[in-house]
């Protein structure tokens, strides 16, 4: 502000004392070429008013007016060269070529596209900068609202409408209109049925049962102790999932609804000395120190198996909830409120792991009905 | 053989000798050394042994004690865990990529350049393998042998990377932050036969995965596909890194959009005038 006040228009403004000078304000604020003086009465700090125009060089020689109008035209006429040389490359460049350690395609698709898209941008603020007229100007604020007889004459058309239609006298009209409208609305509600079946006990539960085989993921593979060493993590999964019963082509789960039950059914099989297991309930679900836990965290659902087979600590990648699996996968850090559900282990006669019930508790995300019961 | 004798003299004969000498001298080594270390292996091994133990009693026993039996601090840590059955595969890991002699105490051994040679590994490999108790041996090329690997294969071994691998080590094998201070090291780089012995070993904190759940052929897979993943072009352009959305969101909003912002002040500061007319 002290530039301002150094300034010659402040200067001015000074002498005025600032009541008066509001008459200094032109009816038409465009530039005229002496200084504008913008003031209300008690300003402190005088106003600086605006700076006198200068004209661009663009303003002053035709000839560099010329050049700016063909620059700009060049500017938009290369862009579209850009846009047309996209779709060429889209067609002409083979999907698998490499350039600079990258796609070819995709660093001429960008490339082109990009430079297309910035050349427009370019060329219109090198338009507005260079040619359209950069006069400043002044726009006073006006107020918004109607005018009295504006107001007066909506409100008496209104009651003119009201009175014909006889909306306040005929009560019967106006019940049934208002119920049809009220009606409308149930569709909406009704609607909501296909959202789908409500989920039943279906997040209590999972295909795990007593006899389930406990199998290597992906390939399927049953497990037994002795193929678990010390320290190992097996990402588990049930048979089912890959057991073709007989008589049948493919295993009972398929498509959507092996991914739904495989969201719930995910365990992680780790082994760890029968004396570092610190929580004996837990160590009694297992086999010899094998123990089994949901792969699903407790908080929101994520694959947990970072699996720190020194500390015994299970992490979940997403919010850091991290559970002591000797501790019977008690929250040890981050947000997950209830520790990771145990699933118990046994034999089968083949010497195979197996699951001996179902969790005993839901797994994955807590929900409030859990608590309910 | 007179000309010979003449040009016996001249200052590039030594050279020339010295040069003949050590291709004969390497040339008889190589043809005659897998055949003479055949015909008495058990001699060859004792002498390993013994290399072996020399080297582990001067850089190895003072954390892991001279019996391997590990050194427990008097507060409840280690100096060095127990070496007892961890077998050859683990001291190959361990020292081939440079993570043992640990430079410091911390929470996790890094990657770093080998200070033992490929002999003293093995050496030290062989004494630990023959004095500490049995323990996995150095696995072979059927764990990393890439020559015959189909696209099915490859595929399978996706599959199982991403079952088993990328929780930790990420999906472009880039490596990931684990709890208090420790992590996944990259897989970018590492030998076939230490990606073997990792799995089969699980070295530090990463967990074991046996043969008999992932068997040799499934670890080759995995390694297959691993491979094929870090031959990939990078097409998205800059990968920064590779770690994922959190890095590419960082740079976006910074770098892009900071660009941006900087662009248009830059725009709104300049213009040209032409001075007073």
């Amino acid at each position: 502000m002290t530039t301002h006040g150094s300034h010659p228009a402040g200067s001015e403004g000074d002498e005025h004392d600032g009541r008066d000078s509001t008459a200094n304000v032109p009816a038409k604020p465009r530039h005229t070429g002496e200084r504008v003086v913008l003031r209300t009465g008690g300003d402190p700090v005088a106003d600086p008013g605006l700076g006198e125009h200068e004209p661009r060089p663009t303003d002053v020689d035709p000839a560099a007016e010329k050049r700016a109008e063909r620059q700009i035209s060049l500017l938009f006429a290369t862009s579209a060269l850009l846009t047309l040389a996209f779709c060429v490359a889209y067609f002409a460049i083979p999907r698998d070529a490499v350039l600079f350690g990258t796609s070819a395609l995709n660093l001429a698709l960008g490339v082109s596209l990009g430079l297309a898209l910035l050349l427009i941008g370019i060329g219109a603020i090198q338009w507005a900068k260079t040619l359209m007229d950069d006069h400043e100007m002044v726009e006073m604020r006006h107020g918004s609202a109607s005018s009295e007889e504006d107001k007066a004459e909506a409100l008496a058309a209104f009651e003119q409408g009201a009175e014909e239609s006889g909306f306040g006298r005929r009560s019967m009209l106006r019940g049934t209109l208002l119920t049809s409208l009220g009606v409308l609305g149930l569709p909406a509600v009704v609607l909501m049925a296909d959202l789908g079946p409500l989920p039943g006990n279906a997040p209590r539960t999972t295909v795990w049962a007593k006899g389930v085989r406990v199998v290597n993921d992906i390939t399927g593979e049953p497990l037994r102790p002795d193929a678990i060493q010390l320290g190992q993590l097996v990402n588990g999964q049930p048979g089912v999932f890959y057991e073709i019963a007989e008589g049948e082509e493919h295993p009972e789960y398929e498509g959507t609804e092996l991914l739904n039950a495989k969201a719930k059914a995910s365990v992680v099989v780790v082994r760890m000395l029968p004396d570092e297991i610190t929580n004996a309930g837990s160590a009694a679900k297992g086999v010899d120190g094998i123990l089994c836990f949901s792969k699903i965290c407790p908080h929101l659902g994520c694959p947990i198996s970072l699996w720190e087979q020194q500390t015994k600590n299970l992490i979940c990648p997403c919010h850091q909830s991290t559970f002591d699996l000797a501790d019977g996968g008690r929250v040890v850090f981050g947000p997950a409120k209830r520790a990771v559900p145990q699933l118990e282990l046994g034999l089968d006669d083949g010497g195979y792991l197996i699951a001996m019930s179902d969790f005993t508790e839901p797994v994955g995300p807590s929900f409030p009905e859990m608590y309910q019961d | 053989m007179r000309q010979l004798s003449t040009h016996r003299r001249h200052p590039l004969a030594g050279v020339l000798v010295l040069l003949l000498g050590l291709i004969v001298a390497g040339g008889l080594y190589a043809a005659a050394a897998p055949g003479a270390a055949r015909a008495d292996t058990a001699e060859a091994d004792a002498e390993l042994v013994a290399e072996g133990r020399e080297l582990y009693l001067t850089g190895c026993s003072s954390c892991h004690g001279q019996n391997g039996q590990g050194i427990l601090q008097r507060a409840g840590g280690q100096y060095g865990p127990a070496l007892i059955g961890v077998g050859a595969a683990a001291v190959d890991f361990q020292v081939g990529t440079g993570r043992m002699p640990m430079a410091q105490n911390s929470q996790q051994a890094p990657r770093k350049e080998p200070l033992y040679d490929d002999a003293e590994t093995e050496a030290l490999a062989a004494f630990v393998a023959a004095e500490f108790g049995p323990g996995p041996a150095i696995p072979g090329s059927e764990y990393y042998d890439l020559s015959g690997v189909s696209e099915e294969d490859i595929s399978e071994g996706r599959e199982l990377y991403l079952a088993n691998c990328s929780a930790c080590h990420n999906a472009s094998g880039i490596g990931g932050a684990l709890g208090g201070g420790r992590y996944a090291p990259t897989l970018e780089g590492v030998e076939g036969v230490h990606f073997a012995e990792a799995m089969i070993t699980g070295p530090q904190n990463m967990p074991v995965f046996s043969d008999e759940v992932l068997t040799p052929d499934d670890k080759r897979h995995i390694y297959a596909s691993l491979r094929e993943i870090q031959a990939e072009p990078a097409s998205g352009g800059f990968d920064l890194g590779g770690v994922g959305p959190v890095g590419e969101g960082l740079a976006g909003w910074v770098a892009g959009i900071g660009a941006l912002v900087g662009f248009a002040v830059w725009i709104g500061k300049h213009s040209v005038r032409a001075g007073k007319q």
